[in-house]
């Protein structure tokens, strides 16, 4: 009967209460490292992280996911949640993202856009335009560049930048546009890439909100300021991120 | 045995809990509803069978984009609990569990109407006109004599809940210790690319998900070896 009564107990026990932050795929790399620096200084604070793309990550929010903190790659995301009450503070940007070509070949050496509309590659990967601001950013420079009738039918979508990324890595997909910021990983530091300019897409000017359900945790604020200080700044340019575009 | 991070272990708390407590629950409730299928010949009976059925054929997405809508905080569910002060049940363990529950809803009654249909409704008519209590006809009577139909729907709920991946990705993200399941994670892990880790999860889930099946399957064979 004890027995019995522990078992209920373990499987109703609720887990403990942490800072809980959506952050978008793009930020798998650097968030580890940001964790450790504000947990350094906020000892007492625990912080679990959500990755995504942050579309659905916005789309989660507005159905009541309990994230406090959403860090997204664009700006479009976070204003949305404001529009629709979900969040209360306009949104503040945190950094700049950079969409980068990238293959599975390293013995290729860089690869210029140009070269995607040739057949010998023949699968691109981009994030699903629909949900991931780095897909609408691909499908951007693609068509600026004249090269979206050619590769259109030979694209592969991700779910989000860090499953399209994913895609390259494995070989599954030739060449992908994917986020600067996740070419970062130890294990592909040999393959080359080349930085899509920004002339050629939207900016990725990547924002953060509190949430409305976060306005009531106080380590909201407080990681919130920290991602704003020049601590957590060094740490994103450390990861291919850029300065935040000044508003 | 490689060294599992403490969120694997985090996600195999999780998913115990999930399928221990889905299992608890669809046992309690599938009971009624599979003596009822079993015994009753009404013209509903068609429709229910077909409303059980549907987690078998339908897409998890469908499910969970469903739940979702309905336990989310403009839903129905959801408003209601909000209305009386409880809090709606996306995106977290409860609502995850709701979704598992009917999800594995046939995997807990068709077992269970096998077996009664088997036992037939003598023993228990014999047993009432004797003067048992539908209480102690059920525990007297049908659980020792289907013993085998309820293990099967037991062991068959609980590994479909591990199994379980679509529904809880729509209706619950994938929030460490609360809805990150073990298939949540690998999926995370894999999206991360840090394979090694997905392995190790991936590989441990494998056997462990041969060694039930093995198991049952040596089970139900004994079962049928001593039927006459």
């Amino acid at each position: 009967m004890r027995i019995t009564l522990l078992c209920c107990l373990f499987l109703l026990a609720s887990p403990a209460h942490a800072l809980t932050v959506a952050a978008a795929s793009s930020l798998r790399l650097v968030m580890p490292e940001l964790e450790r620096a504000f947990t350094a200084h906020h000892p007492k604070a625990s912080v679990r992280v959500i990755f995504g793309a942050s579309g659905k990550l916005a789309t989660q929010i507005l159905n009541g996911a309990p994230y406090d903190v959403f860090l997204s790659a664009d700006d479009v995301y976070p204003q949305r949640l404001v529009d629709e009450g979900a969040a209360v503070h306009p949104p503040v940007n945190y950094a700049s993202g950079r969409l980068v070509l990238w293959h599975k070949d390293p013995a290729l050496g860089p690869l210029q856009p140009e070269a995607l509309a040739s057949d010998q590659i023949r699968r691109i990967a981009i994030a699903q335009p629909r949900h991931a601001p780095y897909g609408q950013r691909a499908a951007e420079a693609l068509k600026a560049l004249g090269l979206w009738q050619q590769v259109e039918p030979r694209l592969v979508y991700g779910e989000n930048i860090g499953q399209t990324t994913a895609m390259v890595e494995s070989g599954a997909a030739d060449a992908g546009l994917i986020a600067w910021s996740l070419t970062f990983a130890p294990e592909l530091a040999d393959r080359p890439f080349t930085l899509i300019d920004r002339e050629l897409h939207r900016p990725l000017d990547m924002a953060m909100v509190i949430t409305a359900g976060g306005q009531d945790e106080p380590d909201a604020r407080v990681f919130y300021d920290f991602m704003l200080s020049d601590e957590a700044r060094s740490i994103l340019m450390q990861y291919g991120f850029e300065p935040p575009a000044e508003p | 045995m490689p060294e599992l991070a403490p969120q694997d272990w985090q996600a195999i708390a999780v998913t115990l809990r999930l399928c221990a407590l889905t299992t608890i629950i669809l046992l309690v409730l599938a009971t009624p509803l599979a003596w009822w299928l079993a015994h009753r010949q009404s013209p509903a009976r068609t429709i229910v069978q077909a409303i059980v059925a549907l987690p078998l054929v339908l897409p998890p997405t469908v499910l969970g984009f469903y739940l979702l809508l309905t336990l989310g905080p403009r839903g129905p569910v959801g408003q209601t609990l909000e209305a009386i002060g409880l809090p709606h049940l996306a995106f977290t363990f409860e609502g995850i569990l709701v979704g598992s529950v009917i999800y594995s809803l046939p995997f807990a009654v068709q077992p269970l109407v096998e077996a009664f249909r088997q036992l037939g409704p003598r023993p228990v008519e014999v047993a009432a006109s004797l003067g048992a209590g539908p209480l102690d006809r059920l525990f007297t009577v049908i659980l020792p004599l289907c013993r085998g139909g309820f293990i099967v729907a037991a062991t068959l709920t609980f590994a479909h809940t591990l199994g379980e991946f679509g529904v809880i990705l729509m209706l619950g993200g994938s929030i460490p210790g609360e809805t990150q399941v073990l298939s949540v994670l690998i999926y995370d892990y894999a999206e991360a690319m840090d394979y090694a880790a997905a392995h190790r999860l991936s590989l441990g889930m494998l056997i462990f998900a041969f060694v039930v099946l093995v198991a049952l399957y040596s089970f139900n064979r004994r079962m049928i070896g001593v039927r006459p």
